[in-house]
Order: structure tokens, then sequence, then C-alpha cells
């Protein structure tokens, strides 16, 4: 051994010199650690303790503050443990417990039997180590080895000691269930000490356990009740009603039993931590209580008036809680709760938000939005999020229910994208698209709120409104007969500064671009013969419109007499827009098929195949129609009848595509379609990313292309995979819109009874089939029915209808079945708790009948089997002499009685007679145990009633 | 129960770090920075109550206070009283306080071992156990009185017990 000598030990320096080092170094403090580390590593393996000890010490120091690892020394921890120096064990002790791991640090085992001395030392301060150390490091195996001693200690007489067990108790129970069956009896016990802090610790332990599975410890309550009414200790009575809001919930008597003393306690203490525990209790578990929560809302009160910010705070949440149930309470302080919005206090003004938005009402939703929107836009930028996220969450719970006026809705979610520090981009964006599903009636406002979205470029150079510009671009595009300027909004989307937006966002924009042309042109097109080059006023125009609206061409299969409005766009548009429209000339045509090809060119090469696909469309839509540009509109001799053109044609067939009425979709909706005779879903697709490769992200978009009508079956199949897919996507909008343009009536409309359209071929086919005029043909037979069925928006209706779901709009939520955990401690508990009982009756009815003692036993023995066993004799002989003296208590209370039918008449005496006495409860008896046997019984037929 | 007990300077150092649960010392490490980011995101005369969920798992809650350049942070969940911890806290400090007659920070970093006996008294496993200052004052000079004597004995047989002092 020729590292750790004399010499080391002489010139050791302390774990003062070097906490003095550290803080004298200058420069990195990583290499004078790791110098020290050097010594440490040197020192720790010497012989003399004291220079082991310092090493450990300092080596511990380094350790919590900075963080250095220490797992390499554990064993010299343990090794130092048992040193008969108190200092240096204290020092082993506290390296252990802060830096063993009981789940990897292997050695702790060997401390097993140290430990256990120094439980069984006569000096508490070691045994207060010991117990520290245990909680820390303990183990199952060391929990297991180690009940027998905490037992022991307690019953210690020296109150320190026995807190310190009750404390630890509680890993035991977690690490080595069993242990419940040895100790819960005596920790039960001492609920029942003179000494208060041990009863605080106690309860302290029932608090704990019963956070985790409270149902077990309810016999216990008239223990904790007792102690409730009689206690003056303010940490017990914190704890004792923090149990009985766990145990509340349970049994629904409780709640006449403890309101009068928590409101005594309650007019009673001066400590506000044990006021606000009792006005906690009574908000969260008796609110039904009404004179109990008129007290409770003064003291709530009291504490909004405090000075000291942490009062105010606790008592708005308290007033939060209160919401819920008795919103006068909210009401009665709403200045208050106005007035917090602007406090300093982040906390405070949180929760005043949150009571706020339980103020709201359809009453008053619109003067509240308008005064939070006001404080929004003077807050910082996270409250002013918080408080539109809020605004956002609270007016769309249970499908806009709140919101009579959706016009002003949607304008409000206008305003909001603009305020500058506005972060909710993807909430909006939800929302602006499902208010356009939803409400028909909102959808002009929502046209008008997205143009002025659209056309402000300033908005494309901030990041976080992106996604509301993706729903505007969508709405606008969807929703286009509403808009007064198609054009205008062409030139919107197509802006230069769009190229500031993703690419998922800009084909949106593309896509709606496509939307507003095709309308835009239909529009033109159905208009056309009435055109002279004298440009007659549009009024007149429309009003001619009409009537040839009749030839135009429907789908059979749709029966839906609203999509057909649709259809009625162009006259829609004219009496909305107030006919102040330009006359459409081939001239405006003309800048705006420029403006596309100039702007969607470059895309054209995109290496985004959203981005490519989509202009290719638009730009392949404008090429076709530059081929008949020349007299476009004119009307032409042999364009009558039948004979129109083709891309007259194909611009109806895509307008009336895009006009298809797109409802909301349950997320359930999938699951609700039959599957296919045939069909395979889990048939692995690895193969297909072989052959497609990188765009394998893209397999819907490449197969659309290709198929034909007479491969239906594997369209559905295609479909449902798609979109089941889609539903789930993030990109909902983009998705959505290039979905229904594939599959428009393989999706689900909310109202509709399910059908599959077997038969309709997918839109998207007509651009590339021959049989385009085929069909167009069939179709042209059709005529319009609903021209004039169209409803007005009609302002005077009190609210419009807002399409739900016949399933709820929630995700679709798959019945998960609770899996109860199998809690080993309350099972142990309850085995403790009702063995009591059945053992309870046996002694008592033969106090010396053996065969049962002795069953007993053998049971216990088998539980502790891996103990000593005369360890466990001793113990057990105890442990049943504690256990009659207890039982005897619990007679004198009288509670068990009525559940056992074994007990003998004599008992049955004495008892009545105890508990006259010692109950003064007594009178209420029978009534209660007549309910009591009901709801008792439902919970767990064993549970004796103790409540009485 | 109590989570853990931080004790840290203005400057985010830690002073004394105690969790009541197992973590690893990297992750104490940034449990205590990130704790240091919270509460210097914190305006002054505030409340002094955080919640920290997001580090401590759910209900988990933070007060802290702080004493010239020190802040003093106790993390517990719901089954601690938000007021009782604030009034624990001041006993904590008080015995600190009166253990070393006018704490001061470098008291705190240099008295390592008393500071960790004087929280042990109070807390057990996360468990309060004691809330009379004068209990616990009494108790750590008990401890330091046997540390005494258990350096006496040891200076005759080895001799760096003088050296230590």
């Amino acid at each position: 051994m020729a590292g750790p000598s004399l010499l080391d030990s002489l010139f050791q320096r302390s774990l003062e010199d070097l906490i003095k080092g550290l803080r004298l170094y200058i420069g990195d403090e990583s290499s004078f650690i790791s110098k020290s580390l050097d010594e440490i590593r040197r020192e720790i393996k010497s012989t003399d303790q004291q220079t082991k000890a310092t090493a450990l010490q300092k080596l511990t120091y380094l350790h919590s503050i900075y963080g250095i690892d220490m797992s390499w020394a554990a064993f010299h921890a343990i090794e130092l443990s048992s040193s008969q120096s108190f200092n240096f064990k204290r020092i082993a002790y506290l390296a252990a417990s802060l830096s063993f791991d009981p789940l990897t640090t292997d050695v702790i085992l060997l401390l097993t039997h140290q430990l256990r001395k120094d439980l069984q030392s006569p000096n508490s301060h070691e045994v207060g180590l010991a117990l520290h150390a245990l909680y820390y490091i303990s183990t199952p195996d060391l929990a297991r080895d180690l009940t027998p001693e905490v037992f022991t200690l307690l019953n210690s007489n020296k109150g320190k000691t026995r807190k310190k067990a009750i404390a630890i108790i509680l890993r035991l129970f977690e690490l080595f269930p069993d242990s419940v069956r040895v100790c819960f009896k005596r920790l039960v016990e001492n609920l029942e000490n003179s000494d208060p802090a041990i009863v605080s610790a106690v309860v302290g332990v029932f608090c704990e356990l019963a956070c985790k599975e409270p149902k077990s410890y309810l016999p216990l309550a008239p223990e904790f009740y007792k102690i409730l009414v009689h206690s003056r200790n303010n940490w017990l009575l914190i704890k004792v009603l923090k149990i009985f809001v766990k145990l509340a919930p349970l049994e629904p008597r409780l709640g006449k039993r403890l309101v009068e003393p928590i409101c005594d306690h309650l007019k009673r203490t001066t400590a506000k931590s044990l006021a606000f525990e009792c006005v906690r209790t009574i908000v969260s578990s008796f609110s039904e209580y009404e004179s109990a929560v008129r007290v409770a809302v003064e003291n709530i009160k009291e504490f909004l008036n405090e000075d000291d910010p942490n009062l105010r705070y606790l008592g708005l949440q308290a007033l939060t809680i209160v919401a819920s149930k008795h919103l006068w309470a909210v009401m009665e302080n709403k200045d208050f709760v106005i007035k917090s919005l602007s406090d300093a206090d982040v906390n405070i003004k949180l929760e005043a938000l949150q009571l706020v938005l339980a103020m709201v009402s359809e009453d008053n939703v619109v003067d509240i939005c308008k005064v939070l929107i006001n404080y929004a836009l003077k807050s910082d930028p996270e409250f002013c999020n918080e408080i539109l996220g809020c605004i956002l969450l609270t007016c769309s719970r249970n499908v806009y229910e709140i919101i009579v006026d959706f016009d002003w809705y949607v304008s409000l979610l206008g305003e909001m994208s603009r305020i500058p520090h506005c972060q909710k981009g993807e909430e909006i964006e939800n929302q602006l698209v499902d208010i356009g599903m939803r409400v028909k009636d909102a959808r002009p406002e929502l046209v008008r709120v997205g143009r002025d979205l659209l056309i402000d470029p300033a908005l494309l150079g901030n990041p976080f409104v992106h996604r509301i510009l993706s729903a505007a671009a969508w709405v606008s595009g969807e929703y286009v007969r509403f808009s007064k300027n198609p054009p205008e909004i062409v030139e919107a989307l197509l802006q230069p500064r769009t190229s500031l937006l993703a690419s998922s966002i800009k084909a949106v924009y593309i896509q709606s671009a496509f939307k507003v042309l095709t309308f835009y042109l239909h529009y033109s097109i159905s208009t056309k013969g009435v055109i002279s080059p004298a440009s007659q006023g549009v009024e007149d125009l429309m009003h001619g419109r009409v009537q040839e609206n009749s030839q135009f061409v429907r789908p059979v299969a749709d029966s839906d007499t609203e999509s057909f409005e649709d259809m009625s766009v162009a006259h829609e548009w004219s009496s909305l827009t107030s006919l102040k429209v330009e006359p459409i000339t081939e001239e405006s045509i003309v800048n705006i098929l420029d403006l596309v090809e100039t702007t969607l060119g470059p895309l054209a090469g995109s290496h985004e195949v959203e981005i490519l696909e989509r202009s290719r469309n638009v730009l392949g839509l404008v090429e076709l129609i530059r081929e008949e540009l020349p007299g476009y509109l004119v009307k032409r001799e042999e364009d009558n009848d039948k004979g129109q053109r083709k891309t007259h044609e194909m611009i109806k067939l895509i307008a009336e595509a895009f006009s298809e009425e797109l409802g909301p979709v349950s997320a359930s909706s999938q699951e609700r379609i039959p599957i296919p005779e045939g069909m395979e879903l889990n048939q692995s697709l690895d193969d297909l990313d072989a052959i497609c490769g990188d765009f394998g992200l893209h397999i819907p978009t490449s197969f659309s292309l290709g198929r034909s009508i007479s491969s239906e079956k594997d369209d559905v199949t295609m479909s449902d995979r798609q979109s089941k897919e889609e539903v789930e996507s993030t990109e909902s909008t983009s998705l959505l819109a290039e979905h229904r343009k594939r599959h428009g009536l393989y999706y689900l409309q909310s109202q509709k009874k399910e059908m599959v359209y077997d038969d309709y071929p997918p839109a998207n086919d007509i651009k590339t089939g021959d049989n385009a005029d085929d069909e167009a043909n069939d179709l042209i037979k059709l005529t319009e029915q609903s021209l004039f069925s169209k409803k007005k928006a009609n302002q005077a209706k009190p609210r419009p209808v807002v399409v739900k779901l016949d399933d709820g709009d929630g995700p679709f939520i798959t019945a998960k079945k609770v899996e109860l955990k199998d809690d080993l401690v309350s099972g142990a508990v309850r085995d403790v708790l009702l063995g009591d009982e059945a053992t309870t009756s046996l002694s008592r009815t033969k106090k010396s009948d053996k065969p049962s003692s002795k069953r007993r036993q053998d049971k216990l023995d088998k539980d502790k089997s891996s103990r000593p066993k005369e360890d466990s004799k001793s113990m057990e002989n105890s442990e049943l002499e504690n256990a009659n003296l207890r039982r005897s208590k619990c007679h004198s209370r009288g509670k068990e009685k009525k559940q056992r039918s074994t007990a003998i008449d004599r008992d049955e005496h004495e008892e009545g007679d105890k508990q006259k006495v010692s109950h003064h409860h007594g009178k209420h008896k029978s009534r209660q145990r007549a309910d009591g046997a009901l709801t008792l019984a439902a919970q767990s037929p064993v549970i004796p009633d103790f409540l009485l | 129960m109590i989570k853990g007990v931080i004790l840290m300077n203005d400057k985010g150092k830690p002073r004394l770090v105690k969790f009541y649960d197992y973590h690893p010392a990297e992750k104490q490490q940034e449990l205590i920075r990130r704790l240091y980011g919270v509460l210097s995101s914190r305006a002054e005369n505030v409340s002094n109550f955080v919640k920290v969920d997001s580090l401590f798992g759910s209900d988990a809650r933070l007060v802290y206070k702080t004493y010239a350049t020190l802040h003093v942070l106790f993390i517990f969940d719901s089954s601690e009283n938000e007021l009782a911890m604030l009034d624990l806290m001041q006993v904590f400090v008080e015995t600190m306080d009166r253990c070393f007659s006018n704490v001061r920070e470098l008291d705190i970093v240099f008295n390592f071992n008393k500071v960790h006996a004087i929280l042990d008294e109070i807390i057990l496993g996360g468990q309060v156990l004691e809330t009379s200052s004068s209990e616990m004052v009494k108790a750590v000079e008990e401890i330091s009185k046997m540390e005494r004597a258990a350096n006496s004995i040891m200076a005759v047989p080895s001799i760096t017990g003088w050296q230590g002092r």
C-alpha cells in the first residue's frame, strides 16, 4: 500500500479547504474538481478512518452540489458505516442516502446487518441515522429483512424515534406489502397516542396511503373524525382534512357529520393554512351543503381582500373550485376577478382568467371576449396567448354551444389573428375550417374575413399566422361563391410573398386558387350569350342565367337538395355581392390567366409533390382555355343547345365537383363502414415502398392518377385506407380538399345515411378519361331543381344551425378498460382490517379456542416465512396481545357488531352498555345503519359499518 | 409528501439539495437549472407558488421564498398545504438562524453536514416530523455534541484529529 500514507493523512484537505479552494479558484471549476477527485480517490482507500471519512465527505459534497458521480464509492460508504464514531457513521449514512440508487447500487444489501444493528442501538440519534438511510436506500429485500426492527421501533418509548419509524413505514409498505400485516395494527394504535407529534406522523402516513387507494381506509374514518373534533393542532387537522377529501366521495354520509366540525374550525382558527384547507375541503368535497359553502365563500372573500398575493392567489384558486357548482360565488366577486386580470402576478392572472371564463354564457360572451381581447393586447406575449387559448377553448366548447352570433365570432377569430403575439394559429385554423363546414350561415362572413387576411401581404411575414392563412385560403376557395371579387382573391393567393409559406400551406393556396379560378370561369361561361360588346348590366345577365340554368347538369346519384343549391352559385353570387361586380370581359380573364401562368409556371417543376401536382392542374386548365380563348365569351351559333364547347363542359364539371358540400366527419365514421368482402386491410405494404421508393409518402396521389373506373373495388380499398390516413393527418385542410376531389362521394356526410356509391366515377377522372363527354351527356339530362329552394340567410334567426355529428364530436375513443392495478398495499390493508374482523369474532366467542388461534398462527407464520422463526414467534405474541387490546377497544365503540352473525348475546349486552357510555352518537345508529347497509353492500359487503 | 428541498443562491448555485425520491446526479442538476429558470422569471412581490407539474409530475407545486441572496425552495404534491409549507420553510430558516446565530449564505456553504442534520430533523422521507424550531435546535446541538465527543476520542489514535480543526 504505497498510495495513502501518513503523509496523505497529515496534509489531507478537509471539506472546508475544498470549499474554500473552489471559491477562490479562478477559471474552470471542473479542472479543480477533477484534481480534487483524484485526491479523493487516493484518500478514500486509506485505512485510516479519519482520512476515509473526510474523503467521503468531500465526495458527497461534490456529488450533491456539483453533480459529480460517486457511485464508484458506494462500498467505501458501507465500510465506513460500521465505524464506532458517530461522526463517521453520520458521514457514511449521509453519503449513502444522497447517492445510492436502490435500483442499481448492488452493494446495498451489504448494509443490512449494519442497519439492523443501528436500528437496535440505544442511541436515538444513531437509530435516526439508520432510519433516514433506510428510507433512501431501501430495496424490497432490505424492507423485508428490516421490517421486524422497524416494527419494534413503532413502540419505542422515545417519541422521536417512534415518529421516524412511523414515517418510514410508508416506504416499507410500498416495497414490501407483506409488512402491512405485521405493522398495520401498531400503526393504527399510534393514532391514539397522547403525543400530537406522533399522531401527526401517523396521519401523515395515512394521508399518503389514502391518496393511492382511499377505499381501504374508510373503516378508520371514526378515528380521523375524533381527531378532527378534538385536535387543535393545525398540522394534524390539515392532514386529516386531506384524508377526508379522499374518503368523502366513497361514503356520502360522511358529509353530514363532517361539515359542522369543519365549519367550526373555519370560524375558530386564526391560522390561514388551516382556514384555507377547510375552505378547500368544503368547496371540493362538500359543495352540496349550502350553508357551509356560504361560510367558505365568506372566507374566500377575506382571502381575496388580503394584501398578501399568496392569499389572493389561493382565494382565487378556491373560487375556481367553487365555480363549477356555485357560480354565484364567482359572480359576487366579479369585480375583483376582473381587476385581477391586470395583476402583476402571473399566477393570479391565470386564475382570474379561468374564473372570467367560468362566467361566460350565451348572453355575455361578446362583452367578455371584448374585455379579454383588450387585456390580451396589453399583456405580455405569454399571457396574451393564454387568454387567446382560453377564449378559443371556451367558445368552441360543445360545438360552439355558447355562440349565437357566428358572424361576430368569425370576425373575432380574424381579429385574434392580427394580434401581434398570437401563436394560436393552429387552433384558429381548425376553428375557421370547422365553422365553415358546420355553420352554413357563417360562410359569407368567413369568406370576408378570409379575404381580409389573404390580401394583407404583411401577415405573410409572420410564421405564426401561416396556419390561419391556410384556413383562410381554404375557406376562400371552398366558399368562393360568397366572394365579392374572385379575381382579387386569385391575386391574393398568388401574390409573390406566398413564397414565404411552408409547402403544405402553399399547396392549399394553389388548390384554392384553382377553385376560385374554376368558379370564376364557370360563372363567366354560364353568363355567356347575354354579354354583348355593349356590356349590359350584370343584373340583367344574372337573371337571364336563371333560365339557362335549367339545362345544367347534375349527377343522378345525388338526391340531396342542399347540394343543388351550389348550382345556383352565380345567382347567389349576384344577389350577395350587391351587384357591384365588373362585368366579366375577355380581357379580365386573360389577365387572370396570365397571372396564373406567370406565378405558377415556375412551380410546375417544384420538388414538392403537393405543389407540383396542384400547380400543374391549374396550368393544365389554363392551357386548355387558352386554346379557345379568342371569342371565348361570345356566344357562337354552333354552341347552342347541347353543342357546348369541350372546355365549357370541363369547367362545368370541375366546378360541380368543387361545389359538393363538405361536412364534418366523425372521427369514428371509418369504423362504421362495413369492410367489403375479400378486402385485406392488414396486408403489409412494404412491397409498395420498394416500388414507389422515395415517393412512399405520396402513394395516394400517384395511385389516383392511374386508376380506372373498372377497378372500382380496389378503389374502395384505397379510399378506405386513404380516408383513414387523412382523417388522422394534421394537414387536414389540404388533404381534405384533395381527398374530396378524389372520392367526393365516399366522403361521409354526417347527416346522410351511409351509402356507398359504387357506380359513380371519382371526379378526378373527368380530366383524364375520354369518357368524360359521355358522362357529361348523361348528366346534362338532369335538371337543376333547387334553384329556387335556396334559403336566404336570415339575420333575425336566433342561432344558425350548427352541424353536429350523431356520435359526438370528440375524437373517437375506443372504450379502454381501465385496468385496476392490484394495489398490494391496500390489498394487505384490507386483509388486515377485515381479517381482524373475522378473528375478532372468533376469539371473542371462545377466548380459549385453540384451533382458531392456531390457524391464525399458521397463517401469520406463512406470511412471515422469510423471517427468523423465533423472532416472528415473539412478535406475534406481542402482536396478538395488542390486537386483543385493540379489539376490546373496538367493542367499546360498538361498530361492527351488526355484521357479525356469530357474536353471542352476552357480548351484545356488554357492548351495548359500553357504547352508551363512550359513544354519544349512538342514537343515530339504527337509522344510519339502515341506509348505510345498502351503500356499503354495494361497495363491498364485508366492510363493516364503522361510521356510527 | 414533500418531494424536495433546495437552497440556492440568487445566481442559481445550489447550496443544499435534497430530493426525497432518487434522481441521478445529472437529473438533479438539470432540475435545479430548470427551477432556477422558473424562479428568475418571477417578478418580485408576487405569490410564492409555482406549478411545476412539468418537472415533477402531476400536482407538483413549488413554494419558494427569498432571504437576502438565498432562495429556499420546497417542492411538494397535493397532500401538503401550500401555506403550511410556507410556514415550515420559515421554521427551517429560523432554525438555521438559531443554529448559526444570524445565518448567512456562507454558513450554509461551509456547514454542509449541519444543514443536512437540521433538515433531517424536520423531514424524513418527505413527511414532516417536527415543526418546533426549539426541538430542532436541541436535536442538532445534541448531534454536534456527539460529533465533537467522537472527534476528541479519535484524536488520540489518529493525529489528524487536531488537523481537522
